[in-house]
């Protein structure tokens, strides 16, 4: 008989394997007897559309959700993974698509208390001599004093992926951890862990949408799809293609929808003078002018943190312009419902579920926010019509095939991608949007999503529609947008279209030179 | 409802355990709690006289609740709501009692309302924190009173307690039937069912339950987050209001220091308890009030001091705050579902 050692922290990387894990929620089955192997010091995606199955399957991994049936095994060793703490004990860490840093501390205090052993009275002068120490072997450098709340998204996942190291994990999950980054930050960290794996010192399994991290920093994947396992190999011996094919389930034709050549109509959007705060009172955008005309994509690019976040926000009412003002159909515009309704005006922000939807309401709900308050949805004026929403959302979900097990299935409940798939809905689907203002749409979205959401919205810029769209990805605005202006420091600094587009010229604007 | 329910058991179980250790057989207590509470008809009209105000006074939490206000003001409401009605009821105490009666619930709905929309606007406006100020304006509320039954109200013939001239007896809100029940009752459960209907099936809780889900994406919908939320407050306050209107009206009379009874307190617990929803309001708000109408029984029968029943009271928020702080933490709260 073997007998299982007990547990020891790790100090150095093991194997980990699934064994024909299953989890389900109700009668739903996320993860049906998934299999899957990690061996110790190599890098593994794990690839599958929206709502595939993999962040409850590295959940189970982490103790947040206990498998049904099948086992983990860890260096070998079937082993009951309760909770995070369990997970920690035995080596594993993880790094969640969403901060986890209290935004009050410093990246110092964020890194000691991360750790489930800190005592209760903390001596910081060993503690900060330990993490200096630490610092020094850190992959990337980073000041230990600077407060949280005032680091770009591209610093906090590096410190998030730092506190995964300096807990020591030796087996390091990633769930889509470069959907916050520009690709040169996404570069820079996941090459840097691709060293740590070289070297030795780390497993790593990342979970990713995008081909270009699969081929770039991966030894092997494994493909879901719809829950279950969907195959299996070595990065070298497959083509994009193929992976495609096994996460799609066979082949599939691309569908671009072409843009038609159309004259420019009247102004949709016009943006006067518009000046904002960042949350620290530090003005974000100083005196910005444009306009979006009706049939036009206008692409808004720019290293993150350049005002474009403040300028969706003011755009979607979730935060006062300090001056200027808007104008929609040559009319000024103050976000009110009534207003929102009458022009059309809608929105896909980012970060769908913290922008967009009530995470506890139901996905029916959530693509009723535009309408609830209006025939059809109204009874006797002022009651709400739970049947009307409920058809109105069983459409829009099937044209939009949003993945959800019912309409009354809390939107918090569905996976990433589903959730901007719903929104997307509620959006463009009732096809009465005539302004769209569209943040880095297409985030965390597998690729098949990403091209039917590039094809609505060339679709509604194609309907006349005036599309704004503001994103961190250049290839996606080189394809959409009719012109690109470039945001630096809160200002545009360079205008320019797609066709004479030159890349190095626009990367030179976005640094502010 | 498995929560609330549980912490209801929870506490219980540890009052049960004060008892013994005050030398009580604990069964004996709830036995008598029982009777005392709904033994019988003569001691059920007790009880449903205490769940009326209990009721309302419960909408004053859990209303705003549901935006994402922690509004705690109840008994600053109901105070003021029943002097606002007392004023209004005695300045047009000759007419007809339906109009008195009227007039009554509007000024105690309107001083209620205002009383918690100054919550709401500070909150909207300059950023204060709505728990804050609304425990604090209990005390202003409770500090005006006095003044007022002290000075420019008071009745020169009310001697040991200072109260306001009183509201003609028979303009007062009448028992229903033969029975001891006054009509605030029907005033408690109608503005329960309303509140359920208006949360839970009308366009307006529809909004209120975004901005309270998520403000962001209430904005992000058009929704006047701050005009809606002062609303909330305004129908919130009146509920408490009412139920001062119905002290009033239909127990003391007049305006004086008995309307600070805690119904305002113990409206907050049955908010909790009832999840913020108003059918279930109903019901906690009837066990609760069987609960503080054996106080009595429990002090001539057990020798037990009357703030008895406010350990019980204690003990059921405690264990309702801890058992949140827990919730999610068990397997046993996790993914039950269909
Ligand atoms: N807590 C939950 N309760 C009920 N259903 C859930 C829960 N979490 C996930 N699901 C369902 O399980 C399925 C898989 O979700 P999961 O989040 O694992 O997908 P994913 O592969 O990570 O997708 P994405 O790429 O969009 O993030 C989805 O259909 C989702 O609705
Ligand atoms: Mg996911």
């Amino acid at each position: 008989m073997m007998t299982i050692p007990p547990v020891v922290r790790p100090a150095k990387p093991f194997d980990l394997e699934l064994v024909k894990v299953t989890k389900r929620f109700g009668s739903f089955v996320a993860n049906d007897q998934i299999s899957l192997k990690v061996p110790a010091g190599t890098f593994h995606a794990l690839l599958g559309e929206n709502g595939a199955g993999k962040s409850t399957l590295v959940k189970c991994i982490m103790g947040f959700h206990q498998a049904e049936e099948g086992d983990i095994l860890v260096h070998g060793h079937s082993r009951e993974i309760n909770s995070p703490y369990d997970a920690y004990q035995f080596g594993i860490g993880m790094v969640y698509q969403h901060f986890t840093l209290v935004p009050a501390m410093t990246v110092a205090e964020n890194l000691v208390l991360s750790r489930p052993d800190t005592p209760g009275i903390i001596n910081w002068k060993d503690e900060m001599a330990r993490l200096r120490e630490f610092m020094q072997t850190a992959p990337f450098k980073m000041d230990l004093d600077t407060p949280a709340s005032e680091l770009a998204a591209g610093q906090k996942q590096k410190v998030e992926i730092l506190k995964q190291l300096y807990l020591d994990s030796k087996f390091l999950i990633l769930d889509e951890p470069t959907s916050v980054l520009t690709p040169s930050e996404a570069d820079e960290v996941l090459g840097l862990i691709r060293d740590k794996v070289k070297a030795g010192d780390l497993s790593v399994l990342l979970i990713t949408h995008k081909f270009r991290e699969v081929f770039g920093f991966c030894d092997e994947i494994t493909v879901l799809r719809r829950g279950q396992f969907a195959g299996h190999g070595l990065v070298k011996d497959l083509t994009a293609d193929d992976m495609a094919a096994m996460m799609m389930g066979g082949q599939r034709e691309t569908k671009i929808v072409p843009k038609a050549v159309r004259e420019r109509g009247p102004a949709g959007l016009e943006i006067k003078g518009l000046c904002a705060n960042k949350d620290n009172g530090v003005p974000a955008l100083t005196n910005l002018n444009l306009t979006v005309h009706e049939g036009e994509v206008v692409g808004i690019a720019g290293v993150s943190g350049n005002g474009q976040r403040e300028l969706v926000e003011v755009l979607a009412g979730q935060r006062p312009a300090t001056g200027g003002e808007l104008v929609v159909h040559g009319a000024s515009y103050h976000g009110t419902r009534a207003e929102t309704a009458e022009h059309g005006f809608f929105l896909l922000p980012e970060e769908p579920l913290r922008n967009a939807c009530v995470p506890q309401m139901s996905v029916a709900e959530n693509i009723a926010f535009r309408s609830f308050d209006r025939p059809p949805m109204t009874r006797a004026g002022c009651l709400v019509s739970r049947a009307a929403i409920r058809s109105f959302a069983q459409d829009l979900i099937t044209r939009f095939s949003v993945k959800t097990r019912s309409p009354e299935t809390p939107i918090g409940d569905l996976s990433g991608g589903n959730v901007q798939r719903a929104v997307l809905a509620r959006e463009l689907g009732p096809g009465t949007a005539r302004v769209l203002i569209a943040a880095n749409p297409c985030f965390g979205l597998d690729f098949a999503a990403v091209e039917s959401i590039h094809g609505q919205i060339t679709e509604a810029r194609n309907r006349g529609v005036a599309v704004l769209l503001v994103s961190e990805d250049l290839d996606e605005l080189l394809a959409l947008a009719d012109r690109l202006l470039v945001i630096s420091h809160g200002e545009f600094v360079y205008e320019t279209t797609p066709a004479q587009a030159d890349i190095k010229t626009i990367g030179h604007h976005m640094a502010g030179h | 409802m498995a929560i609330p329910t549980g912490a209801v058991v929870v506490a219980l179980a540890l009052f049960g355990l004060f008892c013994a250790f005050q030398g009580k057989n604990p069964f004996a207590v709830f036995a008598a709690i029982n009777k005392a509470a709904f033994g019988s008809w003569y001691s059920f009209q007790n009880t449903l006289v205490r769940a009326a105000p209990l009721m309302l006074t419960a909408l004053c939490t859990a209303l705003p609740a549901r935006l994402g206000l922690v509004i705690i003001g109840n008994e600053g409401a109901l105070v003021v709501g029943g002097l606002s009605a007392t004023a209004a009821g005695l300045a047009c105490a000759t007419a007809p009692v339906a109009v008195v009666i009227s007039v009554m619930t509007l000024a105690g709905m309107v001083g209620g309302g205002l009383w918690i929309t100054v919550c709401g606007a500070l909150y909207y406006q300059r950023g204060v924190n709505e728990t804050i100020s609304s425990l604090l304006m209990n005390y202003i509320a409770i500090a005006v009173l006095n003044h007022l039954v002290n000075g420019p109200m008071r009745d020169p013939s009310s001697l040991n307690k200072p109260s306001s001239f009183p509201i003609p007896d028979d303009k007062m809100l009448p028992a229903m039937g033969d029975s001891n029940v006054h009509y605030g009752l029907v005033f408690g459960l109608v503005a329960c069912v309303i509140a359920w209907a208006l949360m839970e099936h009308a366009t307006f809780g529809f909004k209120v339950r975004m901005i309270g889900g998520n403000i962001r994406a209430a904005r992000m919908s058009g929704l006047p987050v701050a005009r809606l939320g002062l609303i909330t407050c305004f129908l919130a306050g009146a509920a408490a209001g009412i139920a001062g209107m119905i002290e009033v009206a239909a127990v003391h009379g007049r305006a004086n220091e008995s309307l600070a009874a805690g119904y305002g307190y113990a409206g907050i617990l049955v908010a909790f308890v009832a999840r913020y929803r108003g059918l279930p309001i109903i019901l906690v708000a009837t066990l609760l009030g069987g609960i503080l109408a054996s106080g009595g029984i429990l002090q001539r029968q057990f020798k037990l001091p009357d703030a008895t029943i406010l350990v019980f009271q204690g003990l059921v928020f405690l264990v309702i705050l801890f058992s949140d702080s827990l919730y999610g933490k068990f397997k046993f709260f996790k993914e039950r579902e269909a």
